[in-house]
């Protein structure tokens, strides 16, 4: 960018040019600098504190940095990384996370098309249905988990209430968070049930931009509703069911806030009694503020965001086919 | 599902009864954690602990609240200020900034300005979360570690606001305007107060609502930046709230009953600009 090269912006006609210096000035500076004040806010706060925070976070991973022992610094080269694949914690954490992002992303895209597909319809009162399922995204996921813990409780749960009348535990209530699969199932309803209706306003956006002679041209097979939306609708939102692929697998595989609020005591950001459902970000955290080694949490960070670029990568050619099978 | 024959777009067709049905069971399931919450919020301990749970309100909201008020180590009426001090500081900056960038990218000529909106766009796709340790060593740098300035610094912006800013505004100030307001002697800072925001106002409520609500609902960073302090957000004392050795439900969900109502008004006044703006976000993604 030069101050001196004036050059008329290509479809805005010059003003007629403005008598004496000062106010020459204060046209060049209006019409060459401004643009660049105006956006440089957002360059430069999102240089400070969202790119360089990613590219600092690789070499504080090849560091020894611990927040209880400044003295304790220099290079450590690969050995926190060459940790990470010797540490069981990782491990089970990172089988957690796969875990609970399986039960939760597959029935939560699934339902949320079925529920897209409702709304896709001449309802009475449309935007009133729009806003009611949407109330589970704008609630704290901290507050709903509390609720969600009680519904999970061993001993008066409601969740354990309605497997009574259909006659499961009599003898001894099911503990949710004891075993991996049922915590698992547990927090895989928390995010199912936050981010179904998100889902399936997207899905509906991208419904309602499908051709109407779209389905005319195949209402000639006398689809019924049901395969019109497998056959037809599916594969003409592809694109946005990729999308919600990639946001959920970036978002589920980073799931925090369930896991840390469901333990019986959320701040110790255990993931239960055994490390049931301690996730990667809950073991991150754990890492880097309660065990104080930030070396060794950012390691970790960048295994997460190693993982999440592959399987991303992964879900992203799968639903491509998926859609070009149908 | 009935099976006529369908020649008619979905959008066209009327819906069953067994659509409403199944949006009746899907609005049920939505809301249900939300009214249970306040169920228990308004509950005696015995009434909460009653095996088959209570579902209809009891009348100690007003006790319980007072108790979560009261206690003396969770800052819970400071933590709402704090909440909404820091979600409106973060919203203001966020609707002024990414409308500022996103009328000079959609209206003002300069060089590389294609390239930067890319920027832009590739940024969309950053998960920042996994930058928090060198985020934190950085706010330590800056000495603004453990202070409500490091939980608002990184939310000051947000790439998607640009483009939605952009995308926007783009459509709804016509480039005559502009320039017959450039061609008048007005600079461009003015163009931008008198012309492009009143312009813009429906754009600026969606976004606020939004920008709104992640930076109420925000966890993570606020709980390393904030806990052990006096003054944390609503969400971190909601889970000191919840910690420890005995956890009284009917206080901590009178707590998370407090902490979800700012929302729920909002989801009342602004529910169809925040649908509108899931949806038009979708379309433009």
């Amino acid at each position: 960018m030069s101050l001196t090269e004036l050059r008329p912006a290509a479809r805005q006609p010059a003003p007629p040019p403005p008598p004496g210096q000062a106010k020459h000035w204060l046209y060049r500076f209006d019409t060459k600098t401004i643009p660049y004040i105006f956006i440089s806010p957002f360059f430069i706060l999102f240089a400070i504190f969202g790119v360089f925070p990613l590219i600092f976070n690789g070499i504080v991973a090849l560091r020894n940095w611990r927040l209880d022992d400044p003295t304790l610094t220099g290079w450590a080269g690969f050995a926190n990384f060459s940790r990470l694949l010797s540490d069981e914690d990782f491990w089970n954490a990172l089988g957690n996370t796969f875990g609970i992002f399986i039960l939760s992303t597959v029935p939560q895209l699934l339902i949320a098309l079925i529920i897209a597909n409702l709304l896709n319809r001449k309802l009475r009162g449309n935007t009133y249905w729009r806003i009611g399922i949407l109330l589970p995204y704008l609630t704290p996921v901290v507050a709903s988990t509390l609720v969600f813990a009680i519904f999970f409780a061993r001993d008066n749960g409601l969740a354990n209430w309605f497997l009574s009348l259909v006659g499961f535990g009599q003898e001894a209530p099911l503990d949710w968070r004891a075993q991996k699969w049922s915590a698992w199932i547990a927090i895989a309803a928390m995010v199912n049930w936050k981010w179904i209706g998100y889902n399936a306003l997207l899905y509906l956006s991208a419904m309602q931009a499908i051709p109407r002679d779209v389905y005319e041209a195949a209402a000639v097979d006398g689809a019924s509703p049901w395969r019109q939306l497998w056959k037809i609708t599916v594969p003409m939102i592809q694109p946005v069911v990729v999308f919600t692929v990639i946001l959920s697998t970036i978002g589920g595989l980073q799931l925090f806030n369930e896991p840390m609020m469901f333990d019986e005591n959320p701040q110790s950001a255990d993931g239960g009694s055994a490390h049931q459902f301690q996730t990667i970000a809950q073991l991150i955290y754990k890492v880097g503020w309660k065990d104080l080694d930030l070396g060794y949490a950012a390691a970790m960070s960048w295994a997460l965001f190693l993982i999440i670029l592959i399987v991303a990568g992964i879900n992203t050619l799968l639903t491509k086919r998926i859609g070009g099978d149908r | 599902m009935t099976t006529t024959v369908a020649n008619r777009a979905p959008q066209d067709t009327r819906g069953s009864w067994l659509t409403y049905l199944g949006l009746g069971i899907a609005l049920l399931f939505s809301a249900f954690p939300v009214y249970w919450m306040f169920v228990i919020a308004t509950s005696t301990d015995e009434a909460v602990a009653a095996f088959p749970p209570a579902l209809l309100p009891g009348g100690e909201f007003l006790a319980n609240v007072r108790e979560v008020f009261t206690l003396n180590e969770v800052y819970f009426a400071a933590s709402l200020i704090n909440s909404v001090l820091v979600s409106s500081v973060i919203t203001v900056a966020t609707l002024f900034f990414c409308s500022l960038a996103g009328f000079a990218f959609a209206k003002l000529r300069f060089k590389g300005r294609n390239g930067l909106m890319v920027v832009v766009i590739l940024t969309l796709t950053v998960p920042n979360q996994l930058g928090i340790v060198a985020l934190y060593i950085v706010m330590g740098k800056l000495g603004w570690n453990g202070t409500l300035l490091a939980v608002i610094a990184p939310s000051l912006v947000s790439a998607f606001g640009v483009f939605y800013m952009r995308q926007f505004i783009a459509h709804a100030v016509p480039d005559e305007l502009v320039e017959a307001a450039r061609i008048d002697g007005a600079l461009t800072l003015r163009v931008y107060w008198n012309i492009v925001l009143p312009a813009i106002r429906p754009a600026l409520a969606v976004l606020g609502l939004l920008t709104f609500v992640m930076a109420w609902n925000e966890f993570q960073w606020p709980l390393i930046q904030l806990n052990g302090t006096d003054f944390p957000t609503s969400m971190v004392a909601l889970s000191d709230l919840a910690s420890g050795n005995y956890v009284i439900y009917r206080r901590v969900l009178a707590g998370a009953f407090l902490a979800t109502v700012p929302l729920i008004v909002l989801l009342l006044i602004g529910g169809r600009q925040i649908v509108r703006g899931i949806m038009e976000g979708a379309v433009k993604s």
